[in-house]
């Protein structure tokens, strides 16, 4: 046991001692002739969000003439794992992807730095200190996501006023900061409770499991606050089995703004939705092939998105392309 | 037979009783729009389609076998259903689309039979590849998106009520169903016949084949069933996640409810609580609000504790005044 535990030290330490050698090596491996090829390491289909998203990469790495190699992780870290350094052994020209989760990228993104290939971060970021591990990361900002919705609630709730939180994947960055930036708004109202919280893992059938328990267990829910939309339609399900009415006797506030999502804040069961815009492969690709030549890029791209009310959605939902 | 449901049984016992000190409401029941209302309500229909993929996991595993692919073929099941009802709301298009979706399962079924009663292939490693292959097949069908449907008639299978919710009413109909045949004729018999040793079967005029083939459509068609509930549930197919790690719960289920993973012996009421309590650990986690940090360390103490007390050293110790009563 000991003698693992100095050999792990041993590991870690020299990694260490390598990673503050080799800060400032710019070159590229390019892989043959001019053009760019790109490994991206998607997360998997775990929703119309994420489909959207990859939709748009693989169209806009197409449009600028880059050839991608795409891989589904299904949701588990081991596999995105496994897809980068299989993209390393490739030598393709730059590495993207959306990490699961936050955590244990530094040995597998240190090998992609030692084979000089550059990484960009998409949507996720990952939470290490050593920033030179990523050029950039291209994405949303899930603490202001989750302040928008915390803005929201506190300008229109009245009296004491119960919470019930849906969170995501647990660890993943999106859950753990959407759930931080609400919780930062909504302390400047003593009122508003979080009574329970609980992982809905990003999808429907979790979303309406959950709910259907806290509706059980909670003598009094007044707002559901959703980390994503497939969720808060779960939680729709639920409140209707319940026999009460969505967007009524509960309020919903949900986050990503996907089609489904937005017919239901159309229709009245959702109450307000801040948007999380997954078409971010143009800006991505741009971001790669300035990489590529060397440019230098700023080491935070936040994407643009919004908020919608109500009416808001029945304007936008006709021209909406997911 | 009983002492061995015993230990299952308290452990389901022991389950509630924590949800009834932390959550009294949790056993209250209301009727609400003719559908009763309430936590164990929502513990059967959730667990309606473990209960029914566990049950035909049990035969699989009394034939000594494993199926591994039933959450993938769970998953085709929805997708298919879904992307022929499409935007349809007409019940006829739901039950085509079902029947359509049920009879691919027992192809699928068929294919696992065929690897492991036609070609010998173990059945862990042939399953093994539609586990993997199916959702590739799934999300194939539904183009990688969460298809949503709006069909009232496919709304039943999941989350619909005749008092009771639908789902668990199909899964106990196919529980009774899967006790009345195996156990009133000679099927179980021969199955577990088969599971102690197929070769000697074989040699005593038991057809083996037929019977691991047999087990093999039924537990794909169990898991059909059990897509089309969990899909329905939510009126939307979602290649990526449903039916996922489905499988590990089924075997679990039976192995909890006493069925040897050696093949041989199985107990389908064994099964039956097995599920129960795997879904009522679920809903147990969400009411008392365990924090989703410590949720899977929650999940698997109280598995280990009730394979600990099942142990037959366990047992041995626990039982003090039947030790050594030779008969």
């Amino acid at each position: 046991m000991l003698k693992k535990i100095t050999t792990v030290a041993g590991v870690v330490l020299l990694s260490a001692l390598t990673a503050c050698g080799s800060g400032g090596g710019g070159g590229t491996a390019s892989s043959g002739s001019g053009t760019i090829t790109m490994g991206f390491a998607q997360v998997g289909a775990e929703s119309g969000w994420r489909t959207a998203n990859t939709k748009s990469i693989q169209d806009e790495a197409k449009a600028a003439g880059i050839e991608l190699k795409f891989s589904d992780a299904q949701q588990k870290q081991e596999n995105q794992i496994k897809a980068i350094r299989s993209y390393i052994q490739q030598k393709v020209s730059v590495i993207a992807f959306s990490p699961v989760v936050e955590t244990g990228w530094d040995t597998v993104l240190l090998e992609a730095k030692r084979a000089n290939i550059p990484v960009i971060l998409t949507d996720r970021s990952i939470d290490s200190d050593d920033t030179s591990l990523y050029k950039t990361f291209l994405g949303s900002d899930f603490v202001e996501e989750g302040r928008r919705a915390g803005d929201w609630l506190v300008a229109n709730a009245s009296g004491p006023t119960n919470v019930v939180e849906l969170q995501g994947t647990t660890g993943a960055a999106p859950a753990i900061d959407r759930k931080k930036g609400f919780e930062e708004k909504i302390a400047s109202k003593p009122d508003i409770k979080v009574v329970a919280s609980q992982t809905g893992d990003f999808t429907r059938s979790g979303g309406k499991q959950v709910m259907e328990a806290f509706l059980k267990s909670q003598p009094k829910i007044d707002v559901v606050y959703a980390h994503n939309d497939d969720m808060g339609l779960g939680a729709i399900e639920a409140i209707k089995a319940a026999g009460k009415v969505p967007g009524k006797d509960i309020k919903i506030i949900t986050v990503d703004a996907v089609k489904d999502g937005m017919q239901a804040l159309a229709n009245g069961e959702i109450n307000f939705i801040v948007e999380c815009n997954p078409l971010l492969g143009k800006q991505l690709m741009e971001l790669a092939k300035k990489v590529v030549a060397g440019e230098e890029v700023p080491n935070r791209v936040v994407t643009e998105e919004g908020t919608f009310t109500q009416e808001q959605a029945k304007a936008a939902l006709p021209q909406r392309q997911y | 037979m009983k002492n061995r449901l015993l230990w299952p049984l308290l452990a389901l016992a022991a389950l509630l009783l924590l949800n009834l000190i932390v959550t009294p409401s949790f056993f209250s029941l209301r009727m609400q729009d003719g559908a009763l209302y309430g936590g164990l309500v929502d513990v059967l229909k959730n667990g309606a389609p473990t209960l029914l993929i566990a049950l035909g996991m049990t035969l699989v595993i009394a034939t000594r076998g494993i199926d591994l692919s039933v959450g993938a073929v769970a998953a085709i099941a929805g997708a298919v259903t879904c992307v022929h009802i499409g935007t349809s709301g007409s019940a006829g298009t739901a039950i085509a689309g079902m029947a359509i979706a049920l009879v691919l399962c027992a192809v699928l079924g068929l294919w696992n039979g065929f690897l492991v009663a036609g070609l010998g292939i173990q059945p862990i490693i042939a399953t093994l590849v539609l586990m993997t292959a199916g959702r590739g097949v799934a999300m194939l069908v539904t183009e990688g998106q969460i298809v949503t449907v709006n069909n009232t008639a496919y709304k039943q299978v999941g989350a619909g009520f005749l008092v009771l919710p639908i789902s668990i009413l199909i899964s106990l109909l196919v529980l009774g169903l899967v006790a009345f045949v195996t156990r009133k004729t000679a099927l179980g018999m021969l199955i577990e016949a088969v599971g102690v040793n197929p070769e000697a079967s074989r040699l005593a005029g038991v057809r083996s084949r037929t019977i691991i083939w047999t087990v093999y459509v039924f537990a794909a068609v169990c898991a059909g069933i059990a897509g089309l509930m969990i899909s329905s549930n939510v009126s939307a197919a979602d290649a990526n996640n449903a039916g996922l790690w489905i499988e590990m719960d089924a075997i679990l289920a039976v192995v909890i409810g006493g069925t040897s993973l050696a093949g041989g012996r199985y107990s389908l009421t064994g099964t039956l609580l097995g599920a129960l309590i795997i879904q009522t650990l679920t809903t147990t986690v969400y009411t008392i609000g365990v924090a989703p940090e410590v949720t899977l360390v929650f999940k698997a103490v109280v598995v280990i504790a009730v394979c600990l007390v099942q142990a037959p050293k366990a047992r041995a110790a626990l039982s003090f005044r039947k030790v050594a009563v030779p008969s």
